[in-house]
Parts: structure tokens; sequence; C-alpha cells
């Protein structure tokens, strides 16, 4: 009985208010946060994996077609918005050093600039999505993909079917990648709340750590995606 | 954060930015090169490297000390691996298809 007075006296003495009762320090809880939410990316790869998986398994059988429909999507828009998301995650540790070394207005006008380039990618996004619907290369009842030319072979033209499957590909790969940016946006704006309380500081910003790990994890995702879905077969 | 962060990791985090960044811009003029079936390998290689640099110096694995979350980390590449090898070896040799 008296080991536990003494020990939970000990407790009492440096207890940081955000240290849970059931880890012995800041230490292992932080790395329990760390290594839960590594668990979580690992569910993400497996999950965005098999859509990586069916995707070359497809381009493999109508590599031509593939190329064709690729063909049709602004290139130049992935790249920007590989270069916006390259910038977000350099906002997001910049944060986090901010929040390290105790800079609130440095964390704060990082996490903004974090959503706001968050927010230019899901517009540019927008933006190409809109160019597909008017171009009616969505899958389904409008489809049309008729008389392209299959990139090298000017006298053959892509299967309008085949391409349907690389755009329906495109739909799911993207979207699901861009459902991860908003979710991402709603992760940061608590970020921000939390930030602008004054909750993160030297000793106790996990939270940051975290969240920032979620949004490293999408941005890698959208630097596969990039190549695989834009690129392919371009040159001339 | 341990002590490796001591040291100012700024320098890191803007070299590794422009690092990604020419990455990005060489991938771009990199497929509008005729390099045959080269292409798509250029392409993968340099989507590895800045992933790999996302990891290692965004995600902070380089420097992280903790043996689960190399365990983690390792066998998600592993089953990651297992999925795509085996499923492309199988479509891969189909004489049919």
């Amino acid at each position: 009985m008296s080991d536990s007075t003494v020990l939970g006296l000990h407790h009492e003495e440096e207890h940081h208010p955000e240290l849970l009762h059931h880890f012995v320090d800041a230490q292992q809880q932080r790395d329990a946060s760390s290594l839960g939410m590594w668990i979580f990316l690992a569910t993400e790869v497996m999950f965005f994996g098999g859509l990586f998986c069916s995707y070359l398994i497809y381009r493999r059988w109508y590599f031509g077609d593939f190329g064709a429909a690729s063909k049709s999507i602004d290139a130049t828009l992935g790249a920007t918005n590989t270069a916006v998301l390259i910038c977000s995650s350099l906002t997001v540790v910049l944060a986090i050093w901010a929040a390290q070394t105790a800079r609130r207005t440095l964390l704060i006008g990082t996490l903004i600039l974090t959503m706001l380039f968050g927010l230019a990618f899901l517009g540019i996004k927008g933006k190409e999505y809109k160019d597909k619907f008017d171009e009616h290369h969505v899958p389904g009842a409008s489809f049309s993909f008729d008389h392209v030319p299959v990139p090298g072979h000017p006298d053959q033209y892509a299967n309008p079917r085949h391409a349907e499957i690389f755009f329906a590909l495109y739909f799911i790969m993207t979207g699901l990648h861009a459902l991860h940016m908003i979710v991402g946006l709603g992760v940061f704006s608590w970020l921000l709340y939390m930030a602008w309380k004054g909750h993160f500081t030297p000793e106790y910003h996990t939270p940051l750590e975290i969240g920032g790990l979620y949004w490293h994890f999408v941005d890698i995702v959208w630097i596969y995606l990039f190549p695989l879905l834009y690129l392919i077969d371009r040159h001339p | 954060m341990s002590d490796h962060s001591k040291s100012s990791p700024l320098k890191t985090y803007f070299s590794v930015w422009v690092a990604l960044l020419a990455g990005t811009f060489l991938t771009y003029k990199a497929a509008f090169i005729e390099l045959g079936r080269f292409n798509a390998a250029v392409a993968l290689i340099i989507a590895t490297i800045k992933a790999l640099l996302v990891a290692l110096f965004f995600m902070h694995l380089k420097g992280a000390h903790e043996r689960l979350l190399k365990l983690v980390v390792i066998s998600t590449i592993f089953f990651l691996f297992i999925l795509i090898v085996l499923s492309m070896a199988d479509y891969g040799t189909r004489t049919w298809s």
C-alpha cells in the first residue's frame, strides 16, 4: 500500500496535464500514438495497394488504350498539383518544428498555409474533373472515347471500353485520394484550433506529429499516382 | 522528438523540399522523352526516391529508434510486395492473354 502511495505521489509531482494515467511517461505515450498511426497507415497502404495492383494488371493488358486515355488528361495540372502537395508537406514539418521551438505565430501560419495548399490541390483537381465531364470521359452512359489514336500507332484507334477502364481507375484512385485530402483538411482545422488555443508546447505536440504522418502519407500516394495516371506513354 | 532535432533540422527540410520539387520536374520532363520501356522504370524509380525522402525525413523514420515501428514499416512494405509481385507474376506469365 505504501508503495502505491509513493508511486502516486511521485506521479502527481511531474504529471503533465496531457499525460494519461496508463502511460509511464510522455515518451511512452508519444511512441504509442505514433505506433498506432503507423499501423493505421499500414492498412492504408494495403487499401491503396489493391487499387495500384489492379491498375498495373489492366495497364499491362491494355497498354495502348491506357496511353491514349492518359494523354487526354492535363499533365501540367497534375505536375502543378504534385508541387502543391510537396509544398504542403514542407509546411507540415515546419509546423511541427515551430511547436518544438515554441514559435506560435509560425505554427499557426504554417498550419493555415498547409490548409491553403490542400484547398488549392482540391481546386485544381476540380478543374481537371470538370474537363473530364465536359469531354464525356467519365465512365457511364455518356462515356465516349471514339477515334482517339493509340500513341505510337497513328493508324490505330484506342478501344473505348478499355479506355473506360482507365478512366474508372483514374476517378476511383484520384477520388479516394481527394477524399483523404478532405479528411486531412478536417484534421488540420482541428489542429489549427488546438494550436490557436495554445495546446501545443515543446513538451507536448503529439497530435501535430500524428496529423503530419497522415498528411505525408497522402502526399506519398500522390507521388505514385501522378506518374502512373498522367504520364503513360507521353513522348511524341 | 529526441536529440537529433536539437541541431536545427530546417536545412534538411528545405533540402528535401528542393529535391522533391526537382524530382517532380524531372519525372515530368522524362515522360516526354522517348525511352521505350524505360519510361515507366524511370518514372517509378524517381517516385520511389521521392517517397523515401518523404518517409525518412518528413515522417522522421530516419532516427526512429523503436523496433516495433521498424517492424510495422518493414512488414507493410513486405505485404505490399507480396500483393503486387505475386499478382504480377501470375498475370505477367499467362501466355493466353
